[in-house]
This record gives structure tokens, C-alpha cells and sequence, in this order.
């Protein structure tokens, strides 16, 4: 085998600048494919985690995934009667026995749970109607399952406790009302009652939907705005464990029939996105690639096609079609794999590079950069890729050269 | 005792031209034999001598090496025999450009693995100085002259100490002196060493050195003569 190495060495070495642009061809798809996924990677993963990070990992809703059947339908299931215009059951909404489940869920390793009731209000201060969506909360639970504390830019979770009926409102919110911390502000509920709320603190998460329209009040307070004493109609779960989210999700479906939502399955629709931002990135790099693979082939191609002779004398020196296959495969595999060296350097210092970049805008989130994926599986797929292809771009031409006839060849140069 | 190589009824056509190259050969060839094969152009001589070295295969007959049928033979045994048993010399050097003298002796020495590192570059190193080609062992093939080429080529024939040497026009290319040479090269290689060498030339001062001669037309053997 290292009598084919040298070989093959030999013949690159004589063609250096073919094979020079051939490398770097190989090389530049290779360093544009960690370039782009490390973009993409890096963008994904820190949208994922701010999701993950805001949001809950999974949330307990107070109806069930199918409608409920209803008592008539359920009296005759398979009667020849249709009954129709059936009046629906009027239960109270709300989780039943929210207290019990909120027990079992903190009972389970690696879960903290909150209870929250979500409900609509007009919040009004002087002339100015905002209609925001209120939480009710208990905020040394919450405190547990969601990252507001951190986003929060004056008072804390725990001064709704200290402050008689304080609300928090998003800044945007603040702005939009025209109140600062320590005024107070009417809010209105569906239901009809209105109570006179004091703001207890701002927060700014730099989502405009929820820092325009969320509010948090203690969990009792909103119970009695809404109208809904005892009631709870989300439980906000967070794991340490946030993989673990749709397979719990489903367990706890199961076991308490409410339906249950984990992050993935509610940000379905950016997922999604992710999956196609990915095979857009796949093709893009993969052409460039495959445009190199070409430029190999070529190559290869000519190295057979000029080393016919050479070809020859090693066929008849006794060097077997196994042999002459291996010797121009390796040149291939030559080229792929410094080609993949050279663009892992080259995708590296691209990487570091973007990593200069600022944008000049003040994003709330703060993030003004690129946010860079230096995942070493996104250089081993690259480099597996640029490697494997080279391999099938010189196969052909390798094969051709195996089955040279010697005598063909002597004959024709005699 | 059984001859060293042997063709029996050998026949070699091209089906698709239907040409036949070499018709009914039958002969035998025992060690320390110089045979040089004649003929006109056209008259197969090659062809004889690329069935006969195991390269091509006859369309009918036997050849044997060593008593070995070797037609049903598949490609990398044919191919290892001719790594370990048979040496050629063509009428150009073919000498792998990229590789000094030396390292084109040592391709078949590497390759048939028998010996390693310095002991094979001390065996590529010897058969380069009994050619008288020292100075020459770290000289590209284009460094060299036509001359040295073809004893460069010689040596990378011999290099695995084959009992058969399979020469094509070896001295197609060169001039008297130089011819000469190699013909001084293969007598004593038959004479000294033992060795069997058959040698494809239209120069009959040369052919005239050989202790054999087969003579074809037509791809059919007409006279075989020993002197």
C-alpha cells in the first residue's frame, strides 16, 4: 500500500497546479459548508434557545386535544337516531384538580411547575385603552419555570406580593399608556369587574408581541379580576432537561387528559423553518462541493488518460486491476482530504472572521453579531462529504485505467 | 524435466477484425536459452512474445509456465505470475517519469514485498551498478540518455530475479553501440545467470547473437534453429 502512496504521490507532485486548484476547490466548498452551517447552526441554536429560555417547556392547557363527546351522543353510541341541535355542556373551564396535578408534576425529578391564569383585560389610564392579556401568577413558582425575572428592567417578580393589586406590564405596554412605576391604572375584565392596579415593575424581553400586550398580576388578584375564584387554566412546566419535553409532554396528555403542548409543538411553524433553512443549506454547499468533485474527476481523468503508458508497464510488471484502481482512487482521496484540511483551516478562520462582524443596531435582545456554530460535527460533515465525493469522482476514471489493456498499449506505441 | 515455458496449438485471433495474429505455435523454451524471434513486419512477432509473457491470452492452446497451465488462469494471478517469474523490456523505456532510476527498479521489488527497505534499494542499487548504471540511480529518466534508459528498463525487468526476460525491440531505439550493449547485457544473463530471454528484433547482426532462433511469417512459426 505505500508503494501505491508513492505512486500516486509521485503523479499529483508532477501535475502541482492541477492538482493545487483542485484542493482549493475542495477546500472552498468545504470551508463555505462550515461557513454557512455555522451561520445557520448558530442562528437556530440561539433561537432555540431563547424559546426555550422564555417560553415554558411545556404547557398544561385546560381543554382536551378532541372536543369532549358529548352526553347524547354518548347515551347512544351507535342509536339510528341523530340527535341534533344539542345544547353543549356547560361546564367551568379551567384545570380540574390543579392543585393535585401541580403535586404529581413537582413530585417528578428534574420538573418545576407553575399555575397561571390567562385571561384577557382593558387597561386603562386616563383617556388611553390598551387591551393587554394578563397572567396571573404566583411568583415564587414562576420563578421556577420562567427567565421574566431576568428581562425586567425595574421591580421584581416578588413585589406583587408586597404591592396591593401591582401589576407588571412590558415596557412597550408602559409606553403605550404613558405610565411609569408607581401610577396606577384601571384594568377591565371580560367578566365585567374592574380593579385599580399599581405598576410594580417593567420588563423588556425584545419580543414586541409580548412587551406591547403581557401583563403579570398575582394569581389571586387575577382570579378575582376574571371572575374565575379557584381557578387555574395553564401549568407551566420547565425541565433541566429541555430534549426531554415532547416525550413528557405526551406522558403527561396520558395521564391527565388536558392537552399538553411542549415547546417543539408549539413553535412547529419555526421548526419548520429550520428543516428547509437546512436543505436550502445542504444544496447550496452541496453544489459547490459537487462542482469540486467535478474538477477531481477531471483530473483523475487526465492523469489516466496521460499515464496510459506508465499504466501499462505496471500492468505488465505484474500490478493487478485491483492495484491501478488503487492507485488512482488514492490520488483522489489525496486531493479530498487535503482539500478537506485545507477548508476546515479555511472554514475556521471564515468563522472567526464573521465573528468581526457587528451590525451597529441596538436589538433589544442586545444581540448586534453574528450568533456562530463551532460544532466539530459540522467540520466532520463537511470534511466526510469533500471526502466521500472525491472517492466517487475518481472511481470512475480509476476503474477505466484498471481495465487498460497492456498490449493495447504497447502495440499502439510500438 | 519439465521445460521452462511451453505453448501448445497456441492460437490468438481478434474475433471482431478477424485477424489471426499467432496460428498453431508450438514451442518450448528450457533455462539458459537466448531465443531471438524473426519475422517481417506484421509476422505476429509481438504478439507471440505478449502471449508467451502472459500478458494477453491465446484464443486457443496452452501456455505453461513451469508446467502450469496458466490460460484459465484469472488476471491477478496472471499478473502475480508475471511479478514474480517474467521480466520485460520494450522497444521504449517506460520508465515512470516521475521516479529516479533507482525508484523505477524498486517499484516491482516493493511490490513483490520479498524484501524491504534497505535490503531491496540494496538489490535495485547492485542491479543498477552491474549495469553500469551507479551515477545514474538518482537521475530522472529525462536526465539520462536513450541508452541509459533502456539499461534502467533492463534492470526494473530484472529486478525480482525472474527466470524469464520477455524483450519487444529492445534495441528499436538505439544506436549500434548501444545495441550492442544490451545484447552483451542478455548474453550474460543467459550464459552467467542462467536466465531465459527472448528477444523480438528485425536486426539480424543481433538475432544473429541469439543461440536460438524462431523465425515466423504470418503468425506461424517456420523455422526454429539452434545454434
Amino acid at each position: 500500500m505505500n508503494l501505491i502512496l508513492d505512486l500516486a504521490r509521485g503523479m499529483l507532485r508532477r501535475r502541482r497546479r492541477q492538482t493545487l486548484v483542485s484542493v482549493l476547490g475542495v477546500a472552498l466548498g468545504v470551508a463555505f459548508f462550515i461557513a454557512i452551517a455555522g451561520v445557520m447552526r448558530g442562528f437556530q441554536t440561539y433561537f432555540v434557545a431563547q424559546i426555550i429560555d422564555v417560553a415554558p417547556h411545556i404547557t398544561i392547557k385546560d381543554e382536551t386535544r378532541d372536543p369532549p363527546i358529548q352526553p347524547a351522543v354518548l347515551a347512544a353510541p351507535e342509536g339510528a337516531v341523530a340527535v341534533r341541535g344539542v345544547r353543549p355542556q356547560d361546564s367551568i373551564r379551567g384545570i380540574r384538580g390543579a392543585g393535585e396535578k401541580l403535586a404529581a408534576l413537582e413530585a417528578m425529578p428534574g420538573v418545576a411547575a407553575a399555575p397561571v391564569l390567562g385571561g384577557q383585560a382593558l387597561l386603562r389610564y386616563g383617556s388611553r385603552d390598551v387591551s393587554a392579556t394578563l397572567l396571573g401568577l404566583d411568583p415564587e413558582r414562576h420563578r421556577r419555570v420562567s427567565n421574566i425575572e431576568k428581562d425586567m428592567s425595574a421591580g421584581r417578580l416578588e413585589d406583587l406580593r408586597s404591592t396591593a393589586n401591582g401589576i407588571i406590564i412590558g415596557e412597550a405596554l408602559a409606553r403605550r399608556l404613558g405610565v411609569g412605576m408607581g401610577d396606577t391604572i384601571s384594568a377591565i375584565s371580560p367578566a365585567g369587574v374592574v380593579l385599580s392596579m399599581r405598576v410594580a415593575g417593567l420588563f423588556r424581553t425584545g419580543i414586541q408581541s409580548v412587551d406591547q400586550g403581557q401583563g403579570f398580576v398575582l394569581l389571586t388578584v387575577q382570579q378575582v379580576l376574571q371572575n374565575r375564584p379557584n381557578t387555574v387554566n395553564q401549568i407551566l412546566v420547565r425541565l433541566s432537561d429541555v430534549t426531554e419535553a415532547e416525550p413528557l409532554a405526551r406522558r403527561i396528555e396520558a395521564r391527565f387528559g388536558n392537552r399538553t403542548e411542549s415547546w417543539e409543538e408549539q413553535n412547529q411553524n419555526i421548526l419548520t423553518v429550520f428543516v428547509i433553512q437546512n436543505a436550502i443549506m445542504y444544496s447550496v454547499t452541496g453544489a459547490i462541493l459537487l462542482v469540486a468533485a467535478f474538477g477531481i474527476y477531471n483530473i483523475i481523468s487526465t492523469v489516466v488518460f496521460e499515464k496510459t503508458r506508465d499504466i501499462a508497464i505496471l500492468k505488465s510488471l505484474g500490478f493487478a486491476e485491483g492495484d491501478i484502481q488503487r492507485l488512482f482512487l488514492v490520488q483522489g482521496l489525496v486531493v479530498g482530504v487535503l482539500g478537506a484540511a485545507l477548508g476546515c483551516a479555511l472554514g475556521a478562520a471564515m468563522i472567526e472572521g464573521l465573528a468581526q462582524v457587528r451590525f451597529g443596531v441596538d436589538t433589544p435582545a442586545g444581540q448586534d453579531r453574528f450568533v456562530l456554530s463551532r460544532d466539530w460535527r459540522i467540520y466532520l460533515i463537511a470534511s466526510g462529504f469533500a471526502v466521500v465525493s472525491s472517492a466517487v469522482a475518481a472511481l470512475v476514471p480509476a476503474r477505466r485505467a484498471s481495465r487498460l489493456d497492456p498490449v493495447q498499449v504497447v502495440r499502439g506505441a510500438a | 524435466m519439465t521445460p521452462l515455458l511451453e505453448a501448445r496449438g497456441m492460437t490468438r485471433r481478434l474475433a471482431a477484425e478477424g485477424v489471426t495474429l499467432v496460428r498453431d505455435v508450438n514451442l518450448s523454451f528450457g533455462h539458459g536459452e537466448f531465443v531471438a524471434i524473426t519475422g517481417p513486419s506484421g509476422s505476429g512477432k509481438s504478439s507471440l512474445l505478449y502471449l508467451l509473457g502472459l500478458l494477453d491470452r491465446p484464443t486457443e492452446g496452452q501456455v505453461l509456465l513451469e508446467g502450469q497451465d496458466t490460460v484459465g488462469l484469472a488476471p491477478p494471478a496472471m499478473a502475480a505470475l508475471r511479478l514474480r517469474h517474467l521480466g520485460f523490456v520494450f522497444q521504449f523505456h517506460f520508465l515512470l517519469p516521475e521516479f529516479t532510476a533507482l525508484e523505477n527498479v524498486l517499484i516491482p521489488i516493493r511490490k513483490l514485498g520479498a524484501l524491504e527497505g534497505e535490503a531491496a534499494r540494496t538489490s535495485a542499487m547492485a542491479l543498477l551498478e552491474g549495469l553500469g548504471l551507479a551515477p545514474a540511480a538518482s537521475k530522472l529518466p529525462e536526465q539520462l540518455s536513450g541508452g541509459m534508459r533502456q539499461r534502467v528498463a533492463i534492470a526494473r525487468a530484472l529486478a525480482n530475479n525472474p527466470v524469464l526476460v520477455l524483450a519487444d525491440e529492445p534495441t528499436g531505439n538505439l544506436d549500434t553501440r548501444n545495441a550492442a550493449a544490451v545484447f552483451d547485457i542478455f548474453e550474460r544473463m543467459t550464459q552467467a545467470e542462467g536466465r531465459t530471454v527472448l528477444v523480438v528484433t528485425h536486426d539480424p547482426d543481433l538475432a544473429a547473437r541469439a543461440t536460438r532462433r524462431v523465425h515466423l511469417v504470418d503468425g506461424a512459426v517456420v523455422s526454429d534453429t539452434r545454434r
